[in-house]
């Protein structure tokens, strides 16, 4: 248990001490903001009828948790390069828990990008519908950065070195952003395209959160919770047997 | 201490016991059937060339690789059995570093220590010991980024120290270090052994070390032993006057090509961009 704790205080603590890249990292999600909003503000408001912002908001908040939840399995790359993998590995700690604190750790900093960008997203015209079920959104949140942790976990078990990680992680997470309903609506899409977003566990994880901040659930929020909480808690068990193979 | 104390050593037991070890990658053997032991409290030297398999048998010893064949006991128990029992009861420094550059040298220590479950009390009572030792206590909140290379392998000896271990394993623990460094490292570490009983695996390529500090020596070349014993009698059976002529005549003078793995590449490539930014 307190192997978890202080895996996960690494983490925080990388994290806090890195400002560059807390702010690099914003830039993403705020270009996105910025150049989306404004620019299909207006298409979408004579196609859908409504406020674009108010549609947007939610799908990059969900999309930086998504970016950084996925690429910090790169962590440990850095941790086999700089050799604190082999000090971890040597320890006597299970494996699983290495893998739960690891993370946590990258959930937790994924959570904490993703509050950020929803506070700026308030300066950018965003209005949650009522603000008492911001700790279900956490809920949320919480629920795509561990799914997308673990899965950035599991990819970095066997892939070792880090161009070939950034080059497959993209690969993968392009699509499920595209595909999960962040920037567009999906439920008038052709059905090959509907298809692909309803296999894609961030749809579910995009329209809860969307749901909690300003209502209006295509799934149903209940099913969101279901699916993702399903797909977390798969991924962390793939990702824990995948850990649990290392050898250096 | 307490821990040390209530251990009562039998002089004559193996700490670790190797038996016909084997490790096989895909295309060749690393280590090729090697017995061999070390007895609790012993200072041990394993040499042999570059790929010879050294570092390849501490990992299986230290429980990050599995051996193919063979079996190994350490302080009683398989690593492959009870990893855990085997991890309680070693310490290592690494040939390369494994700090966490980005935390302090007391988080370093704080950090290992709670992996090790040591409790709160003791661990700040040790880490003072230890880093006063290393003779780090003044810098310990310092991130570790900025320290230099010898600061680092101190800190690391601290490290491995910290949760009194019965086993010290050091493969080249003395690598491209300035004299004064390699003295004060042994000392230290000499020092642990004198003290506390703690046994020392070490491996290194500079011969008049392992001639001063160890008690034994086994040489291992392409993944076999091919001889062990006391420095004197490695001397006496290779008709030598000293274990670096003792060696080369066992070792022959070949240069010994080795691989560059990925993750040295990438080390090296990482370099270059460091220093095209700054």
């Amino acid at each position: 248990m307190k192997a978890i704790y202080i895996l996960w205080l690494r983490q925080i603590k990388r994290y806090l001490r890195t400002r560059a890249r807390i702010i690099g990292s914003l830039g993403q999600p705020l270009l996105f903001l910025f150049a989306l909003g404004f620019g299909f503000g207006p298409i979408y408001e004579k196609a859908e009828g409504g406020d674009y912002i108010q549609f947007l908001a939610p799908g990059i908040i969900s999309m930086s948790i998504l970016f950084t939840a996925t690429f910090s399995g790169i962590e440990i790359l850095w941790d086999r390069q700089f050799g604190f993998l082999k000090e971890i590995l040597v320890a006597p700690v299970s494996r699983l828990n290495i893998m739960l604190g690891r993370t946590l750790g990258g959930a937790t900093v994924a959570v904490i990008q993703g509050t950020i960008v929803f506070f700026f997203s308030l300066l950018f015209g965003f209005k949650p519908a009522n603000l008492h079920v911001l700790p279900f959104a956490l809920i949320f949140m919480g629920l795509i950065a561990i799914t997308f942790t673990a899965l950035g976990t599991a990819i970095a078990c066997f892939i070792e070195d880090m161009q070939g990680f950034q080059i497959v992680v993209n690969f993968l997470i392009m699509p499920i952003f595209f595909f999960s309903g962040a920037l567009f609506p999906i439920h008038r899409l052709p059905k090959i395209v509907h298809f692909i977003s309803s296999i894609n566990p961030l749809t579910y994880g995009v329209d809860g959160l969307r749901t909690v901040l300003i209502g209006g659930s295509l799934l149903g929020v209940g099913t969101d919770l279901l699916v993702m909480a399903s797909v977390a808690f798969v991924i962390l068990v793939l990702g824990g047997h995948l850990f649990s193979r290392i050898q250096i | 201490m307490d821990l040390y104390q209530k251990m009562s050593p039998t002089p004559d037991e193996d700490i670790i016991s190797v038996d016909n070890l084997t490790k096989r990658f895909d295309d060749f053997i690393a280590i090729d059937q090697i017995t061999f032991k070390v007895k609790r409290g012993e200072i041990f030297a394993f040499l042999g060339p570059n790929g010879a398999g050294k570092s390849t048998t501490i990992k299986i010893l230290t429980t990050l690789l599995r051996p193919t064949e063979g079996t190994i006991t350490i302080d009683g128990y398989d690593p492959q059995l009870l990893p855990h029992k085997v991890r309680e009861s070693f310490g290592i420094v690494f040939q390369d570093p494994s700090l966490d550059e980005e935390l302090t040298a007391f988080e370093n220590m704080e950090y290992h220590g709670i992996l090790y479950n040591i409790s709160r009390h003791i661990r700040r009572k040790r880490i003072e010991e230890l880093l006063g030792m290393v003779e780090l206590w003044d810098r310990r909140h310092e991130l570790v980024k900025y320290f230099s290379g010898g600061m680092k392998r101190r800190l690391e000896i601290a490290r491995g120290l910290m949760h009194y271990p019965k086993i010290l394993f050091l493969d080249e623990p003395t690598l491209g270090l300035d004299p004064q460094t390699r003295s004060l490292i042994w000392g230290h570490i000499k020092e642990m052994n004198r003290t506390k009983g703690v046994t020392l695996f070490f491996t290194t390529h500079y011969m008049e070390e392992a001639e001063r500090v160890a008690e034994r020596i086994a040489i291992i070349d392409h993944g076999r032993i091919i001889i062990q014993g006391t420095p004197e009698m490695l001397k006496k059976e290779t008709k030598t006057e000293n274990l670096e002529e003792a060696f080369i005549s066992l070792t022959g003078r070949d240069i010994r090509a080795e691989d560059v793995s990925r993750t040295e590449r990438m080390k090296m490539r990482f370099r270059v961009f460091k220093r095209q930014r700054s």
